[in-house]
C-alpha cells in the first residue's frame, strides 16, 4: 500500500468516518507502533509495582519490550527489555527483585538498574576493538521519557516531543479524583491483572469505552436477565440486592441516562463519559469511608471528591481509567487484529477494605474471560473485525451528534450519547501518526 | 447422592459418583439440574493467581453466588445472547477424584478432582487443565455444594472468552 506519508495517513480519516484500513491494515498497524506509539505518552504501570529497590515489571510500550524498574536512587525507571550485546531480553518473569543491578543470562554482561553497563566478563578481548565507541558499551537503553504522575507511570519512546503536562493537559483531573478517593491520596495496586484476549484491533476497544449507546442493547442478556430475575423473586421490601444487581443491572439504563450523563472531551484525544453522573452514581455507602475522608480532607472536600462519578475516562492512545472504582483497564496492541486487555484494579490505602472488595468484584463480573457481561463485547468486536472484510463498505461511521468544524484542541461537553470522543481520538490518532513524518512535498505541489 | 436412604453413611463412592453426576450435568446443559445441587448461599470460585487465597480483595475469574449462577446459566439461552449464537458446547473428562475428608458426624466432605476441559464454539476449541475441589455437606438424602474451587493450571495466562462452566 505504501503509506509512507502524512497525505497517506490523513485521507484514512474524514471528520466522521474512518477508512477500515485503520483497523485492518498491518501497514498501518505497522506505523502506528513506529510512530503513534512512539510520539505520545504510553501508559507502562503504577510504582506500587515496583516498591522496593530493584523491582522490576516487564510490559511493553506500543510493541516496545520494556523493564519498569526501581533504581537505587529510589527513582522508576522505564528501559528497553534488550541486552546491548545480542539482544536477548534481560528478564523475562512479570515481576522480580534483580537487587542492585541486571545480568543477562547469555553472556553475563552486566547492566545498573538505571540500564548503564557496569561488567563485561572478559573484557580484555574487546581491548582495541573501538566497543566503547558503540551504542552497546552505553548498556540498556533508556526510554525517551518518563513520568510518574500520583503513582502512574507513563513513558513516552521518542526522545523529543510533546511534554507530559501538555500532553494530557486537565484530562488529569480524572486520574486525580481516583486517587484523591483514598483517604491518604494513595493508591496500591490489588492483585493479579485479568489478562483478556481479544481478536481484534486494539482501537475498538478503546472507543467502546465511551460508547453509550451499546450497553443496553449488546448487554441485554445479562443487564435484562439480571433485572427480570429479580423481579421474579419478588423479595420483600428491604431485602438486599445482589451484587450482581448493583454492578450489572445499571447496564440496562434507559438511552436518556446516558444522553443525561454527558461526555467530556480534552485536546490530545483524551475524554471521559459521566460528566453528570454515571452507571457508579447509585453505589451503596461503605461504613467508616465518608469518616476517614471528612478526617482527611473536610467535609466540604471530601463531598466534593465523592460526589465526582465520572464513568470511563480514555487517556489516549490505549488506556481507560474509571476513577470511582479504582480500576485501569489496558488494551495492549500485539497485531492489527490481536488486542491484549489487561485489567488493573486498585486499593484506596487507608479505605475501608470493602471498597476494594467491590472493585474486584467488578473487574470480574464485567471485564473477565469469564465474564457474561464481556462475553458480548468481545463477541460484538470480533464480528466487526470479520465485518470489516467486506468490500461492500470502506468505511467506518461514527457520525452522532456530529457538527460541522468541530474544534478538538478545546474542551468541550456535550450530550452523553455522541461519538465525539471517538472523533476526538481520531483527530488525535492523525497528530500523532504523522508529528515524525514528511510531507511528500511534490504531492503537495501537485495539489 | 441421591440415595434414597437418610440413615447409611455416605461412602467415597457417593462423593465420586456426585463429581461424575455433576459434570455430566454441566455437559448436557441440564443447568436447572445443576442448580439444585447447591446449597443456597454456596459460591463457585475460580482464582486468577495461581495459588490464590484470597477471593474477595483481589481479583479472581469467579466468585460467584447463587443469584449469579443463575443470571449465568439462564443468559445462556436468551434470545439475545450474542455470545451464545451459535451455542457453546463443552465437554470434561475427568481422573478418578482424591476423596480427601469423609467426616460423617459433621456431615462434611471435601472431593479434589483432576480433570481437562474442552470449550468450543465455530471453528475453535480450547482445552483447560483443571483442578477442582469440592467442599460437600449433607442435607437429608443429598450432597449439596458449598463451594467448588476451580484452578486453572494455566490461570495466569490470556484467556478468549471461557462462556461455559468448567
Ligand atoms: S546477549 Fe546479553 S550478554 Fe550476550
Ligand atoms: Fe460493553
Amino acid at each position: 500500500m505504501g503509506l509512507s506519508t502524512r497525505q497517506d495517513i490523513e485521507a484514512l480519516v474524514t471528520p466522521f468516518q474512518v477508512h477500515r484500513d485503520v483497523y485492518t491494515s498491518a501497514e498501518v498497524y505497522r506505523l502506528e507502533m513506529k510512530h503513534l506509539f512512539a510520539n505520545t505518552w504510553v501508559f507502562v504501570g503504577h510504582d506500587s509495582q515496583v516498591p522496593n529497590k530493584g523491582d522490576y515489571y516487564t510490559t511493553q510500550v506500543g510493541d516496545q519490550p520494556v523493564i519498569m524498574v526501581r533504581h537505587s536512587d529510589g527513582e522508576v525507571k522505564v528501559l528497553y527489555n534488550r541486552c546491548p550485546h545480542k539482544g536477548t531480553k534481560i528478564a523475562i518473569d512479570r515481576t522480580g527483585n534483580t537487587g542492585k543491578f541486571f545480568r543477562c543470562p547469555y553472556h553475563a554482561w552486566s547492566f545498573k538498574t538505571d540500564g548503564c553497563l557496569l561488567a563485561i566478563p572478559l573484557k580484555k578481548g574487546y581491548d582495541g576493538t573501538g566497543l566503547s565507541e558503540t551504542e552497546s558499551a552505553k548498556g540498556m537503553k533508556a526510554v525517551g521519557a518518563v513520568e510518574v504522575y500520583r503513582g502512574f507511570v507513563f513513558a513516552r519512546l521518542a526522545p523529543e516531543g510533546i511534554g507530559f503536562a501538555e500532553f494530557f493537559g486537565d484530562s488529569l483531573s480524572s486520574i486525580d479524583n481516583m486517587v484523591d478517593r483514598s483517604p491518604a491520596g494513595r493508591l496500591e495496586v490489588a492483585g493479579q491483572p485479568l489478562r483478556y484476549m481479544h481478536r481484534c484491533n486494539w482501537k475498538m476497544l478503546v472507543e467502546n469505552q465511551t460508547d453509550t449507546c451499546h450497553p443496553m442493547v449488546a448487554h441485554e442478556s445479562s443487564a435484562g436477565t439480571a433485572v427480570r430475575i429479580w423481579e421474579e423473586m419478588d423479595a420483600p421490601e428491604g431485602t438486599p440486592k445482589p451484587a450482581a444487581m448493583q454492578i450489572i443491572a445499571p447496564f440496562m439504563s434507559p438511552y436518556e441516562f446516558f444522553e443525561e450523563m454527558g461526555i467530556r472531551t480534552w485536546p490530545n484525544g483524551h475524554g471521559h463519559t459521566g460528566v453528570h453522573h454515571s452507571i457508579h452514581s447509585a453505589y451503596s455507602e461503605i461504613p467508616g469511608y465518608m469518616d476517614a475522608m471528612t478526617a482527611a480532607y473536610g467535609e466540604e472536600r471530601a463531598t466534593a471528591i465523592l460526589g465526582e462519578n465520572r464513568h470511563n475516562t480514555v487517556y489516549f492512545p490505549n488506556i481507560m481509567i474509571k476513577g470511582p472504582i479504582q480500576q485501569l483497564r489496558n488494551f495492549i496492541p500485539l497485531g492489527p487484529d490481536k488486542t491484549l486487555v489487561e485489567s488493573w484494579i486498585y486499593r484506596l490505602v487507608d479505605a475501608p477494605d470493602e471498597l476494594v472488595a467491590r472493585t474486584a468484584m467488578y473487574n470480574r463480573m464485567i471485564n473477565a474471560p469469564t465474564s457474561i457481561v464481556g462475553h458480548d463485547d468481545l463477541e460484538m468486536y470480533e464480528r466487526a473485525q470479520e465485518g470489516l472484510m467486506s468490500d461492500g463498505l470502506e468505511w467506518v461511521n461514527v457520525q452522532r451528534l456530529y457538527r460541522e468544524g468541530e474544534d478538538f484542541d478545546t474542551t468541550a461537553e456535550e450530550n452523553g450519547t455522541t461519538e465525539r470522543q471517538m472523533r476526538n481520538q481520531f483527530h488525535a490518532w492523525v497528530k500523532f501518526m504523522t508529528a515524525s513524518m514528511p510531507r511528500d512535498a511534490a504531492r503537495e505541489a501537485a495539489e | 447422592m441421591s440415595v434414597a436412604t437418610t440413615d447409611r453413611a455416605v461412602t467415597r463412592d457417593d462423593l465420586v459418583d456426585f463429581v461424575y453426576d455433576e459434570v455430566r450435568m454441566l455437559d448436557e446443559g441440564r443447568w436447572d439440574d445443576w442448580l439444585k445441587l447447591w446449597l443456597p448461599d454456596g459460591m463457585y470460585w475460580m482464582p486468577l493467581d495461581y495459588k490464590q487465597t484470597d477471593p474477595i480483595h483481589e481479583t479472581s475469574l469467579m466468585w460467584e453466588d447463587q443469584f449469579m449462577l443463575r443470571l449465568r446459566v439462564e443468559r445462556l439461552n436468551g434470545a439475545r445472547t450474542f455470545s451464545q449464537k451459535p451455542k457453546s458446547r463443552c465437554h470434561h473428562v475427568i481422573q478418578r477424584p482424591y476423596v480427601d475428608r469423609i467426616d460423617n458426624a459433621a456431615g462434611e466432605y471435601v472431593v479434589v478432582t483432576q480433570m481437562h476441559y474442552v470449550e468450543t464454539r465455530l471453528d475453535d476449541q480450547m482445552l483447560l487443565a483443571l483442578t477442582a475441589r469440592h467442599d460437600l455437606v449433607r442435607e437429608g438424602d443429598a450432597l449439596r455444594i458449598r463451594q467448588k474451587r476451580v484452578d486453572i493450571l494455566n490461570c495466569d495466562a490470556a484467556f478468549g472468552n471461557i462462556q461455559l462452566l468448567p
